[in-house]
């Protein structure tokens, strides 16, 4: 009896297997779309449901940054493709271009041609050569959310769409003096866009520059600043990563993060809440244009489905669906509809009151530093971190700190980005 | 009758070379296993941490010893064993020893001591998580009994001792099971005989505790604290809920420098480092509770 029984299930256990090795699409024209972006399980399946609606049919899967650079490295070099399509920051795709494992889409920049994709934009998607390797897909940036129980506490004279960062200081400390709790935040946590406010933001407003400048007598003014600042800053921060969370929870009234991290409490509540524009330095006002980019791969197992889907991800209509379910906007022209929802308003006008302020400077996100994003990243949370966190003093700190800097520009090459001046060379750390 | 026996012979010795062999063949598929996936990425890792860009080199290792959180993460990795550890290894011999006790509903209250055990260990974090931040379950409590007026922070850095118990405290309820669980099946092994023998000449519970009970344990114990040292060196996911990037440990370190920092060589010459303390804490355990079998039953 237990022979039969043991024959039952190892039959049954066969059956299973055949079957779930059956179910699985092993098609090699499968038209896979691999993204960095939109990974919250809600975002990527609004992304099945909605966006990708009316495309030929696609898988949509999603990966972090760091495996995504691997994977793509990695189907590169082996020569068997499973991805046709990716979608990823400008950044993040920078580091496939030299391995060559993007293909040319001049012929998907033709078919979009109609849709008046800003130049600017488009120029980024050629990284510097000769032809188009991705096509700008949707934008976002970083603003301040303030919420309108904080506004009391506004220092006299200040104008919350025009703020320096002497009046958030102020702002800040007023804040805390008078309610007993410090309700500035930042996304300092583990999975935090911080190092993004250090070297777009706060860097840039004081010295035009994020890196040339790391050590100047403006960067030794500003880290002394910004840690008179830290002490109306909740402590929480170094464990903020959304911060919508802590806005929500009302631990925080003023914060700073990327847009879509805001989503969820604008959308909860809109009436609570200002989106502004991020403060000013003596420099100006200094933010930093996220642009996600379409390439399609190098040997795609469907090269012609990717290419029909950039098509359908560019149509106005799918941009505007875009831009209300998740909170990146459009890089084509599309008149954003009177009825998006109110969440959304609020940060469609934030952004564009960024854009539009008179002492507005444009920051790109670091360029040509390919894998040494992440340790480009590390020397201004080292930075902040010794400083402001350790009470090293500044001075040897960011000595030290522009000694590692210039040993990844070294490393990378990496020639100056804006606002940085234009360098022939490597960009120097002066 | 000489070539019968001569036959016998080879049979035996046949079945005896098939039962030398038997063994190995049966664990060679573990031994394939452990090769493949175990034995090859280490050696790939201990030869990844001495590369830099293509070269044998000490780099990795002056880059993970010069950086800022080196010197914190060693020190907190190391504070959390010197607490969790004992806390766990007593707190489980008093459970333990209580369970033998028990006449009725052993197997209730083991089990739901166990209960944890179940729980992955960064749901465990995220549990205690949800009653350490500041909107959390404990400030909930404080609040309703009037012993704080808002909002208080835990678990950050300007708050270091609360940070600490709060990740102690997650440890504790989340691994101490295993502990027990090994405990509890070395007390079981432990003959009644010597008890009762012990009773005969008068002798206190405290003596007994300490004459039978804790020798006839030492294997049990042994095993105890090298499977949960070792754990403990690598905890990573309790820490990283509670504690974030204000608690830095050598496991978070090796993380943060494989999956943000993208260096891979510091991130190998972390896990080389774990490996080493780890082997090294396993070594001094194995000689300081080497328990001879002759005091064995």
């Amino acid at each position: 009896m237990p022979t039969s029984w043991r024959m039952a299930l190892a039959a049954g256990f066969l059956a299973v297997t055949a079957a779930v090795t059956t179910a699985r699409p092993a098609k090699a024209e499968e038209l896979v779309f691999l993204s960095t972006q939109l990974r919250p399980i809600e975002e990527a399946q609004k992304v099945r449901d909605l966006l990708l609606k009316g495309a030929p049919k696609t898988t949509f899967i999603v990966d972090e940054p760091s495996p995504f650079t691997v994977r793509m490295q990695a189907e590169h070099t082996a020569g068997k493709h499973t991805v046709s399509l990716v979608g990823a920051l400008h950044g993040e795709l920078q580091p496939l271009v030299p391995i060559g494992a993007l293909d040319a889409v001049d012929d998907v920049a033709e078919a979009v041609k109609s849709r008046n994709i800003p130049a600017s934009l488009m120029e980024l998607g050629k990284f510097g050569g000769e032809h188009q390797l991705y096509i700008p897909w949707m934008q976002a940036t970083y603003v301040l959310v303030v919420k309108r129980d904080a506004l009391p506490y506004l220092p006299a004279g200040a104008d919350v769409n025009a703020l320096t960062y002497d009046q958030l200081a102020q702002w800040a400390k007023a804040i805390a003096d008078k309610t007993g709790q410090r309700r500035l935040g930042f996304p300092a946590g583990p999975k935090g866009l911080f190092a993004r406010f250090l070297q777009g933001y706060l860097y840039p407003s004081y010295t035009a520059s994020s890196v040339s400048e790391f050590r100047s007598a403006a960067a030794e003014a500003m880290w002394s600043d910004f840690k008179t600042l830290w002490a109306s800053v909740n402590p929480n921060s170094t464990s903020y990563d959304f911060m919508q969370d802590p806005l929500q929870a009302g631990e925080v009234w003023i914060a700073w993060d990327h847009i879509s991290r805001f989503k969820d409490a604008l959308q909860a509540t809109p009436e609570d809440y200002l989106v502004v524009p991020p403060p000013a330095g003596p420099k100006g006002r200094a933010y930093m244009p996220v642009i996600v980019g379409l390439g399609i791969v190098k040997g795609a197992p469907d090269r012609a489905g990717a290419a029909a889907v950039i098509q359908h991800l560019e149509k106005p209509e799918t941009q505007i669906l875009t831009a209300a379910e998740t909170g990146f906007f459009p890089v084509v022209e599309a008149k954003l509809p009177a009825d998006l929802s109110p969440g959304i308003k609020l940060l469609a006008e934030g952004i564009a009151r960024t854009q539009n302020a008179k002492d507005a400077l444009p920051v790109l996100l670091p360029v040509g530093i390919g894998d040494k994003g992440g340790e480009f990243n590390k020397v201004f949370t080292d930075t902040f971190q010794r400083i402001v966190l350790r009470g090293e003093p500044v001075r040897p700190t960011l000595d030290a700190e522009a000694a590692v800097m210039r040993d990844i520009i070294a490393t990378t090459k990496a020639p100056c980005w804006a606002p940085d001046k234009p360098s022939s060379g490597p960009c120097p750390v002066n | 009758m000489q070539n019968m026996t001569q036959g016998a012979d080879a049979g035996h010795v046949a079945r005896k070379a098939r039962g030398d062999v038997l063994p190995y063949l049966l664990i060679a598929p573990a031994i394939l296993f452990l090769t493949l996936l175990f034995l090859v990425p280490l050696v790939q890792t201990i030869a990844l941490s001495f590369t830099t860009g293509g070269a044998w080199s000490l780099g990795n290792y002056a880059r993970m010893t010069g950086d800022l959180n080196f010197g914190v993460a060693i020190r907190n990795t190391f504070m959390l064993v010197i607490a969790v550890i004992p806390l766990q290894v007593a707190l489980a011999l008093g459970m333990g020893l209580m369970l033998q006790k028990l006449a009725r509903g052993r197997d209730i209250v083991l089990w739901i001591w166990t209960i944890p055990l179940g729980v992955s260990d960064l749901a465990a974090g995220l549990v205690w998580l949800a009653i350490l931040q500041n909107t959390g379950y404990l400030n909930s409590a404080l609040f309703k009994l009037g012993l704080i007026a808002g909002q208080t922070a835990w678990l950050n850095a300007e708050t270091p001792v609360t940070l600490f118990i709060g990740i102690v405290l997650a440890e504790m309820w989340r691994a101490t099971a295993i502990v027990l669980v090994i405990l509890v099946a070395g007390l079981q092994l432990i003959p009644k005989e010597f008890g009762e023998a012990a009773d005969i000449f008068g002798a206190t519970p405290w003596v007994k505790f300490r004459r039978i009970t804790l020798p006839l344990l030492k294997p049990s114990l042994q095993s105890a604290l090298i499977l949960r040292t070792v754990l403990a060196f690598e905890v990573f996911a309790v820490v990283y809920a509670l504690g974030g990037r204000n608690f830095p440990v050598l496991t978070g370190e090796a993380f943060v420098w494989q999956n943000e920092n993208q260096n891979y060589g510091v991130a190998a010459a972390y896990a080389v480092l774990i490996m080493a303390v780890s082997l090294a804490a396993t070594f001094i355990y194995l000689k300081a509770l080497r328990a001879r079998p002759e005091t064995q039953p």
